[in-house]
């Protein structure tokens, strides 16, 4: 689904991403772990399109196509979800019709009819209970007023509403007490398939003992230093960081 | 000859066409208006509620009286200009010229008198003589002279004391400058009884590829525990001139609340003036106005707190796109006696462009030392952290744009309680940004 090679990114000419190579097919949940300031966000931003990154040079095919020739919305009609580590507040614009008009400029590119207002509710409703979110948050301003759970809970809602087929998830996990870390991993171990792909970019392991990774990789300074199974997260846990930038050293 | 000589020369012809004020107390003052007229003439740059707009582009016109035979309107292009569903006392002018074709009054005659001017002279003439320019000060402000001077007729409102008025008075302003350029006065004189309630909504509509200018004068008298809700709605082509002043008098616990929305004309300028004269008055107003080629559009208001316990919030809003002009001058006056106090104000703009511009001038003179007042003014463009998280939900950058901007200005239309008039608002302004 997803096959980046030998990414270097850089932004106001500081390069941050220094040579990221990652394959991620259809079924799979990546982890991405590393300490502040290896590039992990800037990794998710990089894909997702956000304006001030460079890309300089390497390739990312995403199925099958350069993901770099698709302006950010395409990218997200296209399946791509970006779940923000700091999701932005929308003053004056509710959830509700934020969806509906993101659910139809998708259903529109990919040459559907809208979804009829019954429909759109309806969805609405289910995803809702699905990811354990009051109703009546969704007619609420986007992110306004919301606490940081309430906040990182919103963007997995939109994430079930949008059913992309890759979701990055930057640091979904930051500033969430264990109940918002609970309900955010099963949201997204309901909506795991074997159709779609996670790619879950954290700093701690601890959202690793809810979502169960079938491969972490560990970023440092730019680049993956070392990548292995689930087992890799309980070893990072227990040694630290220290130890990944003595394998970055080595390399 | 400008356009201040012509008007001068022209006034006794004007004087001839008055016979329906007779030789009365308004005739009085129309000829004393036309004497302040002559003294003050046209405003320019260096007087400083003017700095920012220049009135040369509208004095420059070689502007008709009247277009012989009063120009014609369809039904349909009629409904056009009206407010879908609306139940209203609908008054229609062409070219400051009553439509009784058009026009229906639908409150039952005991609850207010509504009427044009001129009637009222002769059916009501006491009553209209006892306010008719006591509020709008002619001796101050030219274009309120070359008003009160010129007008021929307009609306007269008087809603009885204790009486509410359902059905909102629509006062609908059609110009037609497809015959020539056309200059005229609307004038509107409400009087809100004690505890009454109205609502008036005055429409400014324009077609024809000539230049136009309506010089208006709106004076509302807002008795105690009155309840005055007043809209003005600007929704002219790039061809046409407005100046308007609205003067608001409010006594004691009376409530006025305004809104004014400008998105079309190529030159607004709208004075909204009210002054508190009693214990208790409340006064909100908010105002949107939306801007672009190269439209300007000027909204002056001023809050003159002349009494205690008095509370006033403004709010005006401008989207400002391509080479438009916006100016925001809000003025809040507190006098010496006007302790307790509660005065705010805000301004927020939003720019499209590198070429567009506002200003945005806060005000406030306080003589009172017992007082809460507080203003503020933000001048920005679109936010790009909230454009890219919709971008990343698949929301492109027009779509995107247009609903943060609907957002941003659907602050001021939420709280319309006319629902009809709400609706009608909104479409609108989808409208205009679906062109951005």
């Amino acid at each position: 689904m997803l096959s980046i090679k030998n990414l270097r990114a850089s932004i106001h000419g500081k390069e941050i991403l220094k040579g990221i190579n990652l394959e991620v097919k259809a079924g799979e949940v990546h982890a991405i772990m590393g300490p502040n300031g290896s590039g992990k966000s800037t990794l998710a931003s990089v894909l997702a399109g956000k304006e001030g990154y460079d890309v300089t040079s390497g390739e990312v095919i995403y199925k099958g196509k350069n993901l770099f020739d698709y302006s950010p919305e395409d990218r997200a009609r296209e399946g791509i979800f970006l779940a923000f580590q700091y999701p932005v507040e929308i003053p004056g614009v509710s959830t509700t019709n934020f969806l509906k008009t993101a659910i139809n400029e998708k259903r529109k590119y990919l040459g559907q009819q809208p979804l009829s207002s019954v429909d759109f509710l309806k969805m609405l409703k289910a995803k809702a209970k699905f990811v354990e979110l009051d109703t009546e948050m969704t007619s609420r301003a986007v992110n306004v007023g919301f606490s940081g759970g309430e906040k990182k809970r919103n963007e997995i809602f939109q994430l079930a509403m949008m059913n992309p087929d890759l979701s990055i998830l930057d640091e979904t996990d930051s500033g969430l007490d264990i109940d918002a870390l609970r309900i955010v991993a099963e949201g997204v171990n309901k909506l795991k398939t074997k159709d779609n792909a996670f790619v879950i970019i954290t700093h701690y392991q601890r959202l690793l003992n809810y979502i169960v990774p079938d491969y972490v990789h560990v970023l440092s300074d730019g680049q993956i230093v070392t990548s292995g199974g689930k087992e890799l997260a309980l070893k990072l846990e227990e040694l630290g960081y220290d130890w990944v930038e003595d394998l970055a050293d080595a390399k | 000859m400008d356009l201040k000589e012509k008007l001068i020369s022209d006034y006794r012809l004007h004087e001839s066409k008055l016979n329906g004020f007779a030789r009365g107390k308004i005739y009085n003052i129309k000829l004393d208006a036309e004497r302040y007229f002559e003294l003050l003439g046209f405003p320019n740059r260096k007087q400083e509620d003017w700095r920012f707009t220049n009135v040369n582009p509208i004095i420059t016109n070689n502007y008709n009286y009247d277009l012989g035979a009063q120009p014609q309107i369809s039904e349909e292009d009629l409904q056009n200009f009206l407010v879908p569903g609306l139940k209203a006392n609908t008054i229609v002018f062409i070219n400051g010229i009553y439509s009784d074709k058009h026009s229906k009054i639908i409150t039952e005659k005991g609850k207010a008198y509504i009427g044009t001017i001129k009637d009222t002279q002769k059916s009501n003439k006491e009553l209209i003589e006892k306010y008719f320019a006591g509020n709008a000060d002619y001796k101050t402000d030219g274009f309120t002279a070359l008003n009160t001077a010129y007008m021929n007729d307009g609306v007269f409102i008087h809603v009885s004391k204790n009486t509410e008025i359902k059905e909102p008075v629509l006062i609908l302003n059609i110009t037609d400058s497809s015959k020539g350029e056309i200059m005229y006065h609307p004038r509107v004189l409400l009087v809100a009884g004690e505890s009454s309630k109205v609502s008036l909504i005055e429409i400014y509509e324009s077609d024809g590829e000539n230049f136009s200018f309506s010089n208006a004068v709106t004076e509302i008298y807002s008795e105690n525990n009155s309840e005055v809700h007043y809209y003005k709605i600007q929704n002219e082509c790039d061809k046409s001139y407005h100046v308007g002043t609205t003067q608001v008098r409010q006594e004691r616990d009376s409530r006025f609340n305004s809104l004014t929305v400008s998105w079309g004309g190529s030159v607004i300028r709208n004075n909204l003036n009210a002054s508190l004269q009693n214990k208790g008055a409340d006064t909100i107003m908010k105002g949107l106005f939306i801007a672009s080629g190269n439209q300007q559009i000027d909204n002056h208001t001023l809050v003159d707190h002349a009494s205690p316990y008095c509370h006033s919030n403004e709010l005006y809003k401008g989207i400002m796109d391509e080479n438009s002009n916006g100016v925001f001058n809000g003025k809040i006056m507190v006098r010496k006696d006007a302790q307790k106090t509660n005065a705010y104000q805000m301004n927020k703009n939003i720019i499209l462009s590198k070429s567009a511009l506002v200003n945005s001038k806060p005000q406030l003179e306080i003589f009172a030392d017992d007082v809460k007042c507080s203003h503020g003014a933000t001048t920005g463009q679109l936010d790009n952290e909230q454009l890219f998280y919709l971008k990343a939900r698949g929301i492109g950058e027009k779509e995107g744009k247009k609903l943060l901007l609907y957002a941003f200005a659907n602050e001021i239309l939420e709280d319309i309680p006319i629902d009809d008039l709400k609706v009608y608002l909104e479409k609108k302004l989808s409208e205009k940004l679906e062109k951005k």
